[in-house]
């Protein structure tokens, strides 16, 4: 059983979805993000995270994979302020919503005025909800961006062991280790963190606190990155008890921390959740198939 | 233009009866947690509080089965006819009380109010309060909520309106009650727990199904024993021989189905293709099958 802390399922296809359940992905988190072209109103924002929290969750429910979501302003939106100051209006009553697991994904981009006033806004938010929170850090100038965030998030009293940085790579996990936090590895197929280099760094740092995910989004991008990063890891000497915690208790463990997901919730679901139409794993099921809605009326 | 008398229900009462519901079924934190939260609604003074209630009520409510006893289902039958809050849970009638308590006696002011909440709600809000529609005031001024829950692709958000609701039969057109009969099968819910079934059947109803169900024939697809329930008074010797053709060759359940139809159909010729399946015929006959148990 493997959880994908990170995937924007919303940009994938029902393709991916069966893949993942086949190979074992029981669980995944949706962070809110940039959808790769920038929202001009609050309107269609309040509509995205309603997807995410509708629409997204039923899809992913038929090929029995349980979906949960971060609820936030991303970096590269806050530097629209009329949008940012909309979007912080509508936020709390979004992240207050069954299966939401954390604020994210939050942080920085460019690291400007504007995204570092919205992203202190969005750690308070997290404080006051108690909701643990993701941390995305910034592509470029990625080191000093990353020590930054946590800077800020131990000045606003946040707790380390409530808060995921991700996207962490060779040159940020000894700080992001030292100084309390979970760290993220986004294994992507060309870029950020290969399975490779995470084998190795589980080898240098220990499992404790490591957290493998696929970022998967509208790019180039592999939905499997976590089931691959766990054969790759097993393959390569690390023990079974390492291999789970990187891919799927660690991340259990501190997005449970928000009251919205448990083992249960996969494990021993209802026949038929009222909620999403859960179909159960296919995986854990034995051969279930996936009741998508029939062609033609996907289209309605 | 509805077939049925709309009944229209106070605020008060709807409340006064999903109060007396949960609480049996409410800790005393949940139930001082509830009590907060419908005065803070009632009394208007903060526009967000209904969005932030309806959220939280799962994780303070709880999300166990309503399972009302016999003697509550009767009272809720009593102040709403046709209620039936099979399947419902605890969190979604709290739910549907903290939408009632935003009605604060102008009609038009909680027309808004739903449609606010409904505007950013999550899939599991959304079958809440889509439950609740047949407890709502101002019946025909949330239709268009009704036919949004209807055309969701979201099959439990689909059911919310359409399974065990007194509401469409009520409000609903003969176009929007026939798309919500024909959608039913083309998702592959079932059609026995729509309320108003029979009473509601209607020719175009009938045309749509006929030419849906050639098509799947078509396409050597099976058609759900069900569809030929709202054909049948309306069936000629076409539908008559297709149904003899299933009564000889289908499955027990759409053997079953096309025995029912038959039984229910005007034309003579239904009677002779009823009688090559006498057993079959006489278990229709008795009542020991009837619709709901088919499948």
């Amino acid at each position: 059983m493997f959880i994908d802390p990170h995937a924007h399922m919303i940009s994938r296809t029902t393709d991916d979805y069966e893949a993942m359940a086949k190979a074992g992905v029981v669980a995944v988190i949706e962070p809110a993000f940039w959808i790769g072209q920038a929202r001009t109103n609050v309107g269609s924002y309040r509509d995205y995270l309603s997807h995410i929290l509708g629409f997204e969750r039923f899809r992913a429910g038929q090929f029995g994979v349980r979906h949960y979501c971060c609820i936030g302003l991303n970096s590269k939106e806050a530097n629209n302020e009329e949008l940012a100051e909309a979007v912080m209006d509508i936020l709390p009553g979004f992240a207050t919503k069954e299966g939401v697991v954390a604020i994210g994904e939050i942080g920085y981009d460019e690291q400007t005025a504007l995204e570092d006033k919205y992203f202190r806004l969005q750690l308070d938010l997290a404080r006051d909800l108690d909701l643990p929170v993701m941390i995305h850090t910034p592509h470029r100038d990625k080191k000093r961006g990353a020590s930054r965030s946590m800077d800020v998030i131990l000045e606003h009293k946040l707790d380390p062991s409530r808060v995921v940085i991700d996207h962490v790579n060779e040159e940020t996990i000894q700080e992001v280790k030292d100084r309390g936090f979970w760290a993220a590895f986004s294994i992507y197929p060309h870029s950020k963190m290969t399975a490779e280099r995470m084998a190795a760094l589980v080898k240098t740092y220990g499992a404790e606190r490591l957290i493998a995910d696929s970022a998967c989004d509208w790019g180039v991008s592999d939905p499997l990155s976590v089931p691959k990063t766990a054969k790759l890891m097993a393959d390569s000497g690390i023990s079974a008890e390492d291999v789970r915690l990187v891919t799927y208790a660690n991340a259990l463990a501190v997005y449970g921390k928000s009251g919205q997901m448990a083992e249960a919730d996969w494990l021993s679901p209802e026949p038929i959740d009222q909620r999403t139409l859960y179909q159960g794993n296919t995986v854990l099921r034995g051969g279930q198939t996936p009741r998508m809605p029939q062609s033609g009326s996907g289209n309605e | 233009m509805t077939a049925f008398p709309s009944q229209t229900i106070e605020a008060e009462k709807a409340m006064q009866l999903l109060n007396a519901w949960l609480a049996p079924r409410l800790t005393s934190d949940a139930a001082a947690w509830l009590a907060s939260q419908l005065a803070i609604i009632a009394s208007g003074e903060k526009p967000m509080q209904l969005a932030i209630a309806v959220g939280l009520a799962p994780r303070k409510v709880g999300k166990t089965d309503l399972d009302l006893t016999t003697d509550e289902a009767e009272a809720g039958r009593t102040v709403r006819e046709g209620l039936d809050a099979t399947g419902w849970s605890v969190d979604q009638a709290a739910r549907i009380l903290l939408a009632l308590a935003s009605h604060r006696g102008d009609d038009e002011q909680f027309v808004v109010s739903l449609d606010r909440v409904l505007a950013a709600a999550e899939i599991g809000e959304q079958i809440a309060l889509l439950r609740g529609l047949p407890l709502y005031p101002a019946p025909q001024r949330i239709l268009h909520r009704a036919a949004e829950g209807v055309r969701s692709a979201m099959q439990p958000i689909f059911e919310a309106v359409a399974h065990r609701n007194p509401y469409p039969r009520e409000q609903f057109s003969e176009a929007q009650w026939n798309q919500m009969v024909v959608k039913a099968l083309f998702i592959e819910s079932r059609l026995c727990p729509i309320q108003g079934l029979d009473a509601r059947r209607n020719p175009d109803l009938a045309r749509m199904l006929i030419d849906y169900a050639a098509e799947r024939r078509a396409a050597g697809r099976a058609i759900s024993p069900e569809l030929w329930r709202c054909v049948a008074p309306f069936a000629g010797e076409a539908e008559v021989a297709t149904l003899g053709d299933i009564l000889r060759a289908g499955t027990d359940a759409e053997r079953k189905g096309a025995a029912l139809a038959l039984n229910d159909c005007p034309v003579p010729s239904a009677r002779a293709a009823l009688a090559t399946a006498p057993e079959l015929a006489e278990t229709v006959q008795s009542g020991r099958v009837f619709w709901d148990n088919i499948a």
